[in-house]
């Protein structure tokens, strides 16, 4: 019952952060790309972190190791840093990229290459 | 004692980061690689994690943190270094 | 004050990071230098944390959090993955950056915000402008080239960011 648990928890992370490795070869620029990038890899290390956690909790209960207890709430500490961490890293990504002058490829509209034309002009 | 389960988790993560790899290789401008090396970092940090709770030692999940935090900061200079230097 | 918020969550994050030296519980000496290194860490970053740092003390703000990070955040980052694979599978994108305009007040809200809807389907905060009260935010999928509030990019994050950053 519980190796299922740990089983389909470790299927969706691995499905996740393959696809976020196969999204950087699929799409085009490095704006579509981060958008790959960041959601299914975060995504995939949340589920990776709640499998470690489950098995963890079932290890207590089979043995009695404190050993398991500190594993669980060391997995969590590094999953929200994580959390934290990843969206800005991304943001300041996509930041330093448009001021440094890739533009968006295909892209229909870009308002803020506007916004930094009209504060040059 | 191994847990084979997280084992074969980490290797398929492994195959994950070396296709990132590929795109930090090719990537036509310097932004692109940044993005590979940012993936590459959280797929690093679930794989240590993996790997911790495969090979039973704690202390890996521990460097997984700090690699976290750290990784964070050096996308940071990065970006800043590359949206014109470091006012 | 900001000495005792920064002290209380060092201190916090040690018995964190220190459970189950003794039994499941925490070791007489794992304490005693969780106390004067969460001093050393209060004393040396009390001028950094600002003056308003007290509401970090909350702890309704904290119980809002939780809430907020397991239900809608959840459910969106759920969403934003299942469109993310139908993209990567399909190539089917429309990208672009539009202006959204949103109604806020302080720093802590634009965070929350921007980092939300980095999280959630479709979208990816490139800038965000708080004196012209706008965040600039890249769409896989342009819907909507001039969008007049955040509803149609961020649902109902605005609302959340208000509410947990005052």
């Amino acid at each position: 019952m519980i190796k299922s648990i740990i089983y389909v928890f470790l299927a969706i992370s691995i499905t996740f952060n393959l696809l976020g490795s196969v999204s950087l070869h699929r799409f085009p620029d490095v704006y579509t790309r981060l958008h790959g990038a960041t959601k299914c890899t975060t995504f995939g290390t949340i589920f990776a972190v709640l499998a470690v956690i489950v098995h963890a909790i079932w290890q207590i209960k089979e043995t009695g190791n404190p050993k398991y207890l500190q594993m669980a709430l060391h997995s969590l500490v590094a999953l929200i840093a994580l959390l934290l961490t990843n969206p800005t890293g991304a943001h300041a990504i996509a930041k330093a990229a448009h001021l440094s002058g890739y533009k968006p490829a295909r892209a229909v509209i870009d308002a803020y290459e506007k916004k930094l034309r009209g504060e040059e002009a | 004692m191994i847990f084979t389960e997280f084992f074969y988790g980490a290797i398929v993560i492994a195959l994950g980061a070396f296709i990132t790899l590929i795109r930090v290789m090719l990537g036509p401008s310097v932004p692109d690689r940044v993005v590979g090396v940012d993936t590459l970092n959280t797929l690093i940090v679930a794989g240590m994690i993996l790997l911790g709770a495969a090979y039973d030692r704690v202390i890996y999940i521990d460097i997984a943190i700090v690699y976290a935090l750290l990784s964070y900061i050096g996308t940071l200079v990065i970006a800043k270094y590359l949206q014109g230097g470091l006012e | 004050m900001s000495f005792i918020v920064s002290f209380v969550w060092s201190f916090v994050l040690w018995l964190v990071l220190t459970a189950g030296t003794k039994g499941m519980l925490w070791s007489t000496e794992e304490v005693i230098a969780g106390i004067i290194f969460a001093a050393i860490v209060g004393l040396s970053t009390k001028n950094i944390i600002g003056e308003k740092a007290q509401r970090f003390l909350n702890p309704a703000k904290w119980l809002g959090f939780l809430v907020y990070a397991i239900g809608p955040l959840f459910w969106g980052m759920v969403k934003a993955n299942f469109d993310v694979a139908y993209r990567v599978i399909t190539g089917k994108i429309k990208p672009g950056i539009v202006r959204v305009p949103v109604d806020l007040e302080n720093e802590a809200q634009y965070t929350i915000l921007s980092n939300s809807i980095t999280l959630t389907p479709g979208t990816l905060t490139v800038d965000a402008c708080p004196e012209e009260k706008a965040l600039y935010v890249h769409w896989i999928y342009v819907r909507d080239e001039e969008p007049k509030s955040s509803e149609p990019v961020a649902g109902s994050f605005e609302k959340w960011a208000r509410r947990l950053g005052k």
